[in-house]
């Protein structure tokens, strides 16, 4: 099969989606999967890590320099680091080859994000609460955190469309959600099955984002007409 | 002289910022526009150097009517200055204050020095060209923002809240040592406040105005306080024991020594 | 293979001097990546910081602008790149139209949100001593919201010298090669040391952007940035 014009292809060929319905929808799934275990990971591990990097100051320089690193190692390579640890293909442990990568990429916006978020709580409003008798950790999880949710999930916003977009890299290594598609389409000469899974991928990006607005919304009330500083 | 005559500003959405004014402020003194939020005193001032454009009537300065120059040549010969002073983050205090001799094109040099001479008349050490706004105290940033407002030597001079963000004690040296400037230059000046003892110790003449943006009454502060309107200005100066207190402060002003110009603020920055 | 032996493994590689020499040098694929990386950026920069600035100066079309951001983010960049090269051939331009598209979201977003956050109070004070639109944009807006813009630009490179690794994909050159060819080989140690020459090379774009803040960022700027 060759490329349009010549033969008159085109761009996209409708029925093509119809007949594969099943197999988009197993990869959408596993797309999902793939993308979004690592924004959990990545808040697990960063809420934490932040809280210590506010907390110890001299902490944050260095875990910002290791997270900068991360940012500019393309995924690819990063993916290839964990390929002894837990093998190639998909689904099962294999998954992880992915997740752990995207995990760290993820560390990368999350943990700033985090910090500055903490860091963005008034001082007057943590004095108050240190003087009405809150301790440290009542203080930090009734009062700061919540303050820093619209931060945190700026980040997470960022993170999740990023990660969503480079799950599909790890088809280079047999293992990419939706990327398969990408190269279905591209070893035959079809441009069906990659447009399409663009924007499949575009879609759930956007979904992702809408679920993570309206989550914030829902978290912070008194912060609808603020805008996030993320 | 600049004069107010007939101007109405509305907007779009049908609220009247200004309805109908008709005023003077005449050359060499200060005209204060006094009242509370939302009473278009603040768009009176800025219709001047046409940041606003009024709906209908028409202003002029010394005859000259406003709109027949481009906005931007006009505002280069009206000193501005604003509550915060607005003043550039990114550049020292001597470039800010030559900001506008730069826009109209003169040397550096000479630019530079009449920004130093400039900051000696407001009180600045000149030691401090060099820094930047964010290193200097609230008093100092609106004395940079005077010094400003008159470096092209602009006949007239247009102040909105310019004291109104620093604490009380700084501000009183900030009027006492703006009228022993005003001595000297004797720039036309419209100049906008909430308070009315500002309005008081400050205006040669007070516009009052009330919410809608009718003028309510416009007087010297004697006159003022000898004998305010009925209703909306005798409870603007706060009744008879507001007009008592404020008259028994300007008998005060009148028999003290000139105020010496105060240097706390000053000290206090240069302890940071 | 643990990490240890890949760390060998990398070293053994990048210092091998066979491999620093010839079209498939390491000075030759770095110099390649580069080019593409440059060029992607400065087209970019040229279509997204004037396009910023004129919305976050005139306040219209924010919202546009940032949704297209949005959306432009979420396009998958590997699938972009094999969509291009699919309908034309292989080549330059499938590398650099996917490029263009990662690094104008960053750049656009930060100009157009660095400009608007100028505080009021300055432009009004621009604005009021005679400063017409360009000299405000040019003289206040800018110079404030030079940090930010400095921002985007650095996260579009950093971006685009990361993925410019697919330029391998549309056949053509640049630190790619080695992770792409040493994939296809099972060559690891080609691989890893490949992704090391592209974070070196990433952390350089860094440094270049911290000189970059020193020479045009105000020292107004950065003071009040540090103190608040």
């Amino acid at each position: 099969m060759s490329v349009l014009a010549a033969d008159g292809e085109p761009l996209i060929r409708w029925n093509w989606i119809g007949d594969h319905s099943d197999e988009l929808t197993t990869l959408t799934l596993h797309h999902l999967k793939l993308a979004l275990l690592p924004i959990l990971f990545g808040l697990i591990v960063a809420i934490p890590l932040g809280i210590m990097c506010v907390r110890w100051r001299w902490l944050y320089p260095p875990t910002l320099g290791v997270a900068n690193v991360f940012y500019g190692i393309p995924s690819l390579a990063l993916f290839m680091l964990f390929i002894p640890y837990f093998g190639i293909g998909s689904g099962g442990q294999a998954d992880f080859t992915i997740i752990l990568p995207l995990t760290l990429f993820s560390l990368s916006v999350l943990v700033p994000n985090v910090v500055d978020g903490l860091r963005s709580v008034p001082e007057p409003v943590r004095q108050a609460a240190t003087a009405m008798g809150f301790g440290t950790l009542r203080r930090l999880v009734q009062v700061e955190l919540p303050i820093a949710v619209p931060v945190i999930i700026a980040g997470a916003r960022v993170a999740a469309v990023a990660s969503i977009s480079l799950v599909s890299v790890g088809v280079l290594i047999g293992n990419g959600g939706l990327g398969q598609l990408f190269i279905d389409g591209y070893s035959r000469d079809f441009t069906t099955p990659i447009i399409v899974s663009c924007v499949l991928i575009i879609v759930l990006a956007l979904f992702s984002d809408g679920v993570l607005v309206t989550a914030q919304r829902l978290l912070t009330p008194w912060a609808r007409t603020r805008r996030s500083n993320g | 002289m600049i004069r107010f005559d007939g101007v109405t500003k509305r907007y779009p959405d049908g609220t009247v910022a200004v309805d109908d004014l008709t005023l003077e402020i005449p050359s060499g003194q200060i005209t204060v526009f006094v009242g509370p939020s939302g009473c278009g005193k603040t768009t009176s001032l800025r219709m001047i150097n046409r940041m606003i454009e009024p709906t209908a009537g028409t202003i002029s300065i010394d005859g000259e009517d406003i709109r027949k120059k481009d906005a931007s040549d006009l505002r280069r010969g009206i000193g501005y200055v604003i509550q915060h002073a607005g003043l550039f983050p990114h550049r020292t205090i001597i470039d800010n204050i030559a900001t506008v001799p730069y826009l109209l094109g003169w040397d550096k040099k000479k630019a530079r020095a009449t920004a130093l001479e400039l900051m000696e008349r407001v009180g600045l050490d000149t030691k401090m060209a060099k820094r930047y706004p964010f290193q200097l105290s609230g008093g100092q940033q609106q004395r940079v923002g005077v010094a400003r407002a008159l470096a092209a030597d602009p006949p007239v001079m247009l102040m909105d809240e310019p004291f109104s963000a620093v604490d009380p004690i700084v501000r009183n040296s900030l009027q006492d040592e703006f009228l022993r400037l005003q001595s000297e230059v004797r720039k036309t000046i419209a100049f906008v406040t909430h308070d009315i003892d500002e309005a008081v110790k400050l205006g040669h003449r007070i516009a009052v105005f009330q919410v809608g943006g009718v003028l309510a009454q416009h007087a010297t502060p004697d006159e003022l306080l000898t004998n305010p309107a009925e209703g909306f200005v005798t409870e603007f100066l706060g009744g008879e024991k507001g007009l008592k207190r404020l008259r028994f402060n300007r008998e005060l002003d009148a028999t003290e020594e000139p105020a010496q110009p105060e240097i706390e603020d000053d000290v206090e920055a240069a302890e940071r | 293979m643990n990490l240890t032996d890949q760390i060998n493994a990398a070293w053994n590689w990048l210092t091998a001097s066979a491999h620093w020499s010839g079209s498939d040098g390491i000075p030759h694929r770095l110099l390649e990546h580069l080019g593409y990386s440059a060029l992607a950026l400065v087209i970019a920069a040229v279509i997204a910081l004037p396009l910023g600035a004129l919305v976050g100066h005139t306040g219209r079309g924010g919202f546009l602008v940032v949704s297209f951001a949005n959306l432009a983010r979420a396009v998958p960049t590997l699938g972009l790149l094999l969509l291009v090269v699919t309908v034309t051939s292989i080549g330059l331009t499938p590398v650099i139209i996917p490029l263009i598209a990662l690094a104008m979201p960053p750049i656009l977003v930060n100009t157009y949100e660095g400009i608007r956050g100028v505080d009021a109070d300055i432009k009004d004070a621009a604005e009021g001593m005679g400063m017409k639109g360009p000299g405000v944009l040019l003289k206040a807006e800018i110079p404030v919201a030079m940090p930010l813009i400095l921002l985007g630009l650095r996260t579009a490179a950093i971006q685009v010298v990361a993925t410019a690794t697919i330029a391998a994909y549309a056949g053509i050159g640049g630190l790619g090669r080695y992770i792409v060819d040493g994939l296809s080989r099972k060559d690891y140690p080609s691989v890893v040391g490949g992704s090391v020459l592209v974070v070196l090379l990433a952390v350089i774009v860094q440094v270049a952007f911290i000189g970059l803040r020193r020479a045009l960022v105000s020292p107004g700027l950065r003071g009040s940035s540090r103190t608040s």
